[in-house]
């Protein structure tokens, strides 16, 4: 299973390439199609907007832009695809970040007319802070400038001269057209030029296996199971999600924050036990000491541990409209199973996502602004850096006062 | 789902599978009193199953909820107390017929009772102090779906604001809340139609017969082959005629049309599932058609 999150605005022709996508996957529904074919004609539409197929809201509709996040599911007899569509405006960067945040791969459109624009840089700036493995650029629109070349290359290079500021440890630059179908599903017969694959087969058969995390071990807890039956009675086990790395019956396990060692004895699943464990599997790990571990605790490795610190450091991204984050502002965070509360040190400073300029004067950050950010909080985090960790290095920030999920921080080290 | 790998893989149900036994402990560490919506179709057999995975071998720690409009299929019925038994749950039930009966809501023209199960819904919730609804919705079924969050929080009214949800980052899912508002939740969200057949099929998950192809006496609406039951009764210039029909979704049986199939296998099924071009709910819900907005609309109203 791939998942992959798009990004660039209505214009770049992104609705038109996941309706190609699903089309010729033969994943469009025949009475999806009627209902769009029929909203369009009504609306006095020249063609059929495949954009209708993706918003699903009214107001979406209505103004024709996509405002959030919506999920595709899509497959072929290879793989399994899941499109996080993204808005590109920069109104909407917090539900950019937000798709980017569980995604495989990330595809960037622009239209080869238009060239590079401010926001192709700042949707490749998010895909870096978020770690996004693979990242594909689709220059759009080809038919429009005669399938040349060198209109395509120039875009390659600038972009490519861009990227080497950003982290992107796997890029592709396709040439397409969505709306002719080039290089989407089949290799386009009016760019012989271009010896790559076809975005389809390029999804199908990028290796995501080595993006995940085998080497460090770490198991956050999220619930402990303890019947209450006769049968059961001296059951305990503790049940989550392997974040990364890989558990085995016998291994030696450091339960934090205690510290105190343990060997497991078993890897439950309602089917039997596992030999193994390993993301993102959900088991119930079994310990041979009676020790005191609850939800929020992590079991790692004793020679591979987690930072345990009250002063993290991390890239927020803001996504509250109603009120800035300021320095001294308390809030609540959820990292990994653990909850805690923090308070804002320091912005060190705030980054402008189109140039990646510095401004070290902030005080905070207003919506959809991202700055890196020092916080003290009440109990120890069990982190990693994000960069090499997305699930212990990743957090969500939480006002507390009307519960609503503010922002978003990825720790640095 | 076991497998033996040794490239560190799972296969592509194993991490779903993963993903909705993640969210129902995380639901279970973070609220008070949830509880699961059942009504015997096959989105929450599924997820009755995976609940007594995430929680072996303790017993499934909530009750399950039944919003029981009175227009059911017999064989749903019977396949909910059956399962309900087995499992060992409690079985909450919320009449709709009882609430039309004291004046709560009043029957609507038209015969369908979709959107008044909305408050008989949200009354059960106030009654029983429930905050966290685990729902089998799936994002594939429908566009305004496909932009809910799975941890879909509503308010004291129930309702959803399209507008306003809540940033969901990574596997991180905010479950805070104050008194007296609840969080829908949706395990199922990145399952398809066919991913829940395989499910099914793999972990030999018995189903209610009516999903299986069999001869029925059925009435043709608006292209849709609809049982002739004690709701659906042929109307002037409408003929009954019997066919080989099966229920791609199990629903109020005043609005479920049948599919004509003659799958009466898993096997059968989930061919047909995976070469049809009509989504399960353009093939079978009159009330969906009713416009394009109309899932938005009720669950602005508080529906699931």
């Amino acid at each position: 299973m791939l998942r992959f999150a798009t990004a660039g605005s209505v214009d770049d022709g992104k609705s038109t390439l996941i309706g190609r996508l699903l089309f010729d996957s033969k994943s469009l529904f025949t009475d999806q199609w009627e209902s769009v074919e029929q909203v369009s004609a009504q609306r006095g539409d020249d063609y059929t907007d495949f954009a209708l197929l993706t918003d699903g809201l009214r107001s979406e509709r209505e103004q024709g832009i996509t405002i959030d996040v919506a999920y595709r599911y899509f497959a072929t007899p290879k793989r399994k695809f899941v499109i996080a569509d993204t808005p590109g405006h920069i109104q909407y960067t917090r539900n950019m970040v937000t798709g980017a945040s569980t995604a495989d791969l990330a595809l960037i459109l622009v239209d080869a007319r238009k060239g590079l624009v401010e926001q192709s840089r700042r949707h490749a700036f998010l895909c870096s802070l978020l770690r996004v493995p693979h990242l594909v650029l689709c220059v759009n629109k080809m038919d429009l400038v005669d399938y040349d070349q060198e209109v395509f290359e120039q875009i390659e290079a600038e972009f490519k001269a861009f990227a080497t500021k950003l982290e992107i440890p796997d890029l592709s630059v396709i040439p397409i057209s969505a709306l002719e179908g080039d290089n989407v599903v089949n290799r386009s017969e009016n760019m012989t030029w271009y010896e790559g694959t076809s975005l389809l087969h390029h999804l199908e058969n990028v290796h995501i296996a080595s993006d995940r995390n085998l080497v460090d071990t770490r198991f956050p807890v999220q619930h402990v199971i303890r019947p209450h039956s006769n049968s059961n009675r001296d059951y305990r086990g503790y049940a989550g999600q392997v974040a990364s790395g890989v558990l085995k019956p016998g291994d030696e396990v450091i339960a934090l924050p205690s510290g105190f060692t343990s060997t497991i004895t078993a890897i439950d699943t309602a089917d039997g036990p596992l030999n193994e464990a390993y993301p993102p599997m959900s088991v119930t790990v079994r310990l041979d000491d009676d020790i005191d571990i609850s939800r929020g605790d992590m079991l790692a490795r004793v020679g591979n541990q987690p930072r345990a610190t009250q002063d993290v450091e991390a890239m927020v991204c803001w996504m509250d409209e109603s009120r800035p984050m300021r320095v001294r502002g308390k809030y609540a965070i959820k990292h990994t199973t653990a909850d805690v509360r923090a308070i804002v040190k320091d912005v060190q400073y705030r980054l402008d996502v189109n140039t990646l300029h510095r401004s070290e004067d902030a005080d905070g950050l207003a919506l959809n602004e991202i700055g890196r950010v020092t916080l003290r909080t009440t109990k120890p985090l069990l982190a990693d850096d994000y960069r090499r960790n997305r699930s212990t290095g990743g957090f969500i920030i939480i006002d507390e006062a009307d519960n609503r999920t503010v922002g978003a921080g990825m720790i640095v080290g | 789902m076991n497998e033996t790998v040794s490239d560190y893989r799972v296969s592509h149900l194993a991490a779903l599978e993963a993903e909705a036994i993640y969210i129902f402990r995380e639901v279970i560490a973070s609220c008070q009193r949830p509880v699961l919506l059942f009504s015997g179709g096959k989105d929450s057999i599924v997820m009755l199953h995976l609940a007594k995975k995430a929680f072996a071998p303790a017993a499934v720690p909530f009750p399950v909820l039944h919003v029981d409009t009175g227009h059911n299929f017999p064989e749903a019925i019977e396949y909910r107390d059956k399962r309900v038994d087995d499992t060992g749950v409690q079985l909450v039930v919320a009449s709709v017929q009882e609430a039309i009966d004291r004046g709560m809501v009043v029957e609507p023209p038209g015969g369908s009772r979709n959107r008044i199960q909305t408050p008989v819904l949200l009354e059960a919730v106030e009654k029983h102090g429930f905050d966290a609804l685990f729902g089998g919705a799936r994002r594939d079924e429908e566009k305004a779906r496909a932009k809910e969050r799975i941890f879909s929080f509503r308010d004291e009214f129930g309702q959803w604001d399209p507008k306003n949800q809540r940033p969901e980052l990574w596997n991180l899912y905010n479950g805070r809340m104050h008194p007296g508002e609840q969080i829908r939740v949706f395990p199922l969200s990145n399952w398809t139609e066919l991913d829940i057949w395989h499910y099914i099929a793999d972990q030999d998950i018995p189903l209610p017969s009516i999903y299986f192809a069999h001869d029925r006496e059925v009435v043709e609406r608006d292209g849709m082959f609809y049982g002739v039951n004690e709701f659906i009764r042929p109307t002037e210039g409408e003929k009954t005629e019997v066919r080989r029909v099966r229920y791609r979704t199990v629903g109020d049986a005043s609005c479920t049309a049948a599919v004509e199939s003659n799958a009466d296998t898993l096997e059968a099924i989930i061919a047909e599932v995976a070469a049809t071009r009509i989504t399960e709910r353009g093939a079978t819900r009159g009330d969906d058609k009713a416009s394009e907005a109309a899932m938005e609309d009720r669950k602005r109203e508080g529906y699931f």
